[in-house]
């Protein structure tokens, strides 16, 4: 390890955490709006669940490295040719647990809604989603957690991608420099974990009532 | 549609299908890691989700570690482990090590998880009557919770294979073989043809795989169906 090179690039480093964070955020974000509609369409018509579900776990097989290049030939070198496979990552884990979420509120919470005079839109909105919570968040860490990953490897397509994945790319162009490439895993992992255990204290915050959400009832586990 | 004619192109050259970079020997390579890495995983992992259902205890060591190891991005966990085994041997840990056990370590989360799983959900007034006949704990396991638990133990098993077909591409970024190589080498080279035609490869192989094991999910536990 070259403790001073990494002390060189410390500025590097905090740039790399942000663009990490930054393109992550916004897969996660885009990822989570198409994935509720998704999600709400599958819970309305049951029968669209199947193939929804059927269709997000096949991308989900895709070699990232290869999507990210398929995309190349679609949108050339722009922020969407990372972010459309990160999105697409997404519904997996999102549409999933989105789903459980709804099935999960008892069918006696509708009707007392119901009852007391609830429309539909109302009864979503306040009194299903909020039970629905503890397992949309689940979807999110572990979405969170595999989109992190993910975004290692659109280092693939030059230094404007990668957040810290770069680190690792420009590490091997440069003869395989055991300090950079450090520099870029190690981050790596602790900005995973961080964002994982941040989303636990979020759901602690907003579903004080809930049981914490275990990573486990989430269905699949993260890709790369 | 350019690109399927571009693949369709790469597939139909002879000089893609011989030598030491061609089809063939890429999808040895590629199959000979991610068969490896599948074996030492099971080998490991799965007893432990076994025996940890089987107590019914330990679940959240389980779960815990299951989560801690797919926290851990499969570029970063190949780009930490090779400076280390590359220092040892300068051959094999600088290529073929790092991947394994990066693959290993994929592999293990939902083998773990779905054995545990799998176990702990087998009726409990069963597991009593097996006992109640005389069964040892050992016994209990392999007669009664392994036999009904195996559509889960083997679809965690399935869901694993199929990611470490996939992930193991990755290697290809530091320089190991498989059939990632056409994806690193088509992106390096702009070749279309070359990118969409690895593509197809690994799904190919990833198809295979997971109807190999959904073959022998059936012929294990027929009744159960997949």
């Amino acid at each position: 390890m070259d403790w001073g090179w990494i002390l060189d690039h410390l500025d590097d480093l905090a740039f790399r955490t942000a663009q990490h964070l930054y393109l992550t955020a916004i897969a996660l974000a885009i990822g989570l709006a198409i994935s509720f509609a998704l999600a709400l369409l599958a819970v309305r018509r049951r029968s669209l669940y199947p193939p929804i579900a059927g269709l997000a776990s096949i991308v989900f097989t895709i070699p990232s490295l290869a999507l990210f290049a398929a995309f190349v030939s679609i949108t050339g070198i722009s922020v969407w040719t990372a972010e459309i496979p990160l999105i697409l990552y997404t519904f997996v884990m999102y549409v999933r647990n989105i789903v459980a979420g709804f099935d999960s509120v008892p069918p006696e919470v509708r009707e007392a809604a119901d009852g007391m005079g609830y429309g539909r839109l109302a009864r979503l909105w306040r009194i299903e989603l909020p039970l629905a919570v503890p397992l949309i968040i689940a979807g999110i860490r572990v979405a969170a957690v595999s989109t992190i990953g993910l975004v290692t490897i659109t280092g693939i397509l030059g230094d404007r991608f990668g957040g810290l994945g770069f680190f690792i790319f420009e590490g091997i162009a440069r003869g395989y420099f055991a300090t950079e490439m450090l520099l870029g895993a190690v981050p790596s992992i602790v900005l995973a974990l961080l964002v994982d255990r941040a989303l636990v204290l979020l759901q602690r915050r907003l579903t004080p009532w809930a049981h914490p959400a275990r990573p486990g009832s989430a269905p699949e586990p993260a890709a790369a | 549609m350019g690109f399927v004619s571009a693949a369709v192109a790469w597939f139909a050259d002879a000089a893609n299908w011989s030598g030491p970079g061609g089809i063939p020997q890429r999808l040895l390579e590629h199959v000979l890691v991610s068969g490896l890495a599948m074996i030492i995983a099971l080998a490991i992992v799965l007893p432990l989700g076994l025996w940890i259902g089987h107590r019914r205890r330990g679940a959240a060591v389980a779960v815990g570690l299951a989560g801690l190891g797919r926290a851990v991005p499969t570029l970063a966990a190949i780009a930490i482990v090779l400076p280390i085994t590359a220092a040892y041997d300068p051959q094999l840990g600088f290529k073929l090590y790092p991947v394994v056990l990066a693959m290993i370590l994929l592999a293990a989360p939902p083998i773990l998880v779905n054995a545990y799983t799998g176990i702990v959900e087998v009726d409990p007034d069963l597991v009593e009557a097996a006992r109640g006949m005389g069964m040892t704990g050992p016994q209990v396991l392999g007669r009664v919770e392994l036999p009904l638990a195996l559509p889960v133990v083997i679809g965690g098993i399935r869901s694993a294979t199929v990611q470490v077909i996939a992930t193991a591409t990755l290697g290809s970024i530091f320089g190991f073989g498989g059939l990632g190589r056409f994806l690193i080498d088509g992106i390096a080279n702009h070749d279309t043809g070359q990118i969409f035609g690895g593509v197809v490869l690994v799904a190919a192989l990833a198809l295979v795989a997971e109807a190999g094991l959904a073959g022998l999910q059936r012929v294990l536990a027929p009744a159960r169906g997949g």
